[in-house]
């Protein structure tokens, strides 16, 4: 199953870019000189983002350094083991919104703690596969167009993060436990 | 953004402040900036490549075919798009690549998507309706197969790390689906 997968997902750009090219060779359209074209936009945009990368990298890094979460974990304790949540999960609650990368670290964390096959890591698993990091998207994709007023997109993007993480803890449960 | 941006900051302060780790915190601080240019730089190739071979269909029209089959399920999201093509089909390829799992790809397609949105947007700095949508779904991450975390899971050993896809997928979409009620219920009450 896996197998498949894996060389299905290997498989796909190729597969995208031969259409691409080849409905280009039967429309006879310059296909070498529309590609630089394009890409030379990929310059613009990223560096029109810069600033607003700093802004939420520096966040996310200095709010993690902080250990703001272990005194949040130390507050939620009784709840999260009335509700069978394993604590570790809890870093990962927080970190899914802000930054990828640090996401990916702490599922990392969690399976070197706690191991490949327990509670923890399925759960941190599920969590870490469902959902996007908001803050992020959020800061790239509006900064690069210079909107400055978000109004309601970041407060529904955190209300479906906090919908999709009761659902993780719920599905989990039944499928886990 | 102004107060979420403000209130991180100070609470990470307070709470360095609290752990004694100011020292640790000074020196993300200054590092992470240094980051976040790297982070731009290494977008710029993938970036010119997927906008490069886009731009290829562009020009081929197979976009237009694209965008004309995708249409009418995307209008019932975004009613406001009736006019605006361009942005359709890279909300629907931004939407694909990331259902694909292939997030370097998808970030193009959005902020392209994001620019064409833009252009017949009345108020620059103020986002409109469509983009608040595209946004909250963005977010919510909707994924077929989650190939990195079973990547990092089979690294890891685990007995079969594919009994994570089905409650991975019925977490995504409850995700995905309450992020569109959301952002339609909020849009009334935000000017």
């Amino acid at each position: 199953m896996i197998k498949i997968l894996n060389t299905l997902s290997v498989y796909i750009l190729p597969f995208i870019i031969t259409i691409i090219l080849c409905y280009s060779l039967y429309k006879k359209t310059p296909a070498y000189e529309s590609f630089t074209e394009g890409a030379k936009e990929g310059f613009n945009i990223a560096i029109k983002i810069i600033p607003y990368l700093i802004a939420i990298i520096v966040c996310t890094a200095i709010f993690r350094a902080s250990g703001a979460i272990n005194i949040l974990q130390n507050m939620l304790k009784p709840i999260l083991d009335y509700f069978n949540i394993p604590i570790e999960t809890t870093i990962l609650m927080v970190t899914r919104s802000l930054s990828g990368s640090a996401t990916l670290g702490v599922l990392s964390d969690i399976i070197n703690q706690t191991g490949a096959n327990s509670y923890a890591t399925k759960l941190a698993a599920v969590i870490t596969g469902s959902s996007e990091t908001t803050f992020y998207v959020a800061s790239v994709y509006f900064g690069a167009v210079g909107i400055k007023k978000f109004r309601h997109a970041l407060l529904a993007g955190i209300l479906a993060d906090i919908v999709g993480i009761i659902a993780a803890i719920w599905i989990c449960s039944i499928f886990f436990l | 953004m102004n107060y979420i941006f403000i209130f991180l900051i100070l609470i990470s302060f307070i709470c360095a402040t609290i752990n004694n780790r100011m020292d640790i915190v000074v020196d993300e601080m200054l590092k992470s900036s240094q980051r976040a240019v790297e982070i731009s730089f290494a977008l710029i190739g993938i970036m010119g490549f997927w906008l490069g071979i886009i731009n290829i269909a562009k020009k081929s029209g197979l976009i237009d075919i694209f965008s004309k089959c995708i249409k009418k399920p995307l209008l019932y999201i975004f009613p406001d798009l009736k006019e605006n093509n361009d942005a359709l089909s890279n909300i629907a390829l931004n939407i694909s690549a990331n259902a694909l799992g292939l997030t370097n790809a998808a970030t193009p397609f959005g902020i392209k998507a994001m620019e064409n949105m833009q252009k017949e947007n009345k108020n620059k700095q103020r986002a409109t309706n469509s983009m608040c949508t595209f946004l909250a779904i963005n977010t919510a991450g909707f994924q077929i197969v989650p190939a990195v975390v079973i990547a990092i899971l089979s690294a890891a050993k685990m007995d079969n790390p594919s009994q994570i896809i089905i409650p991975t997928l019925i977490v995504t979409s409850i995700a995905f689906l309450s992020a569109l009620f959301f952002v339609k219920i909020l849009e009334r009450h935000f000017k």
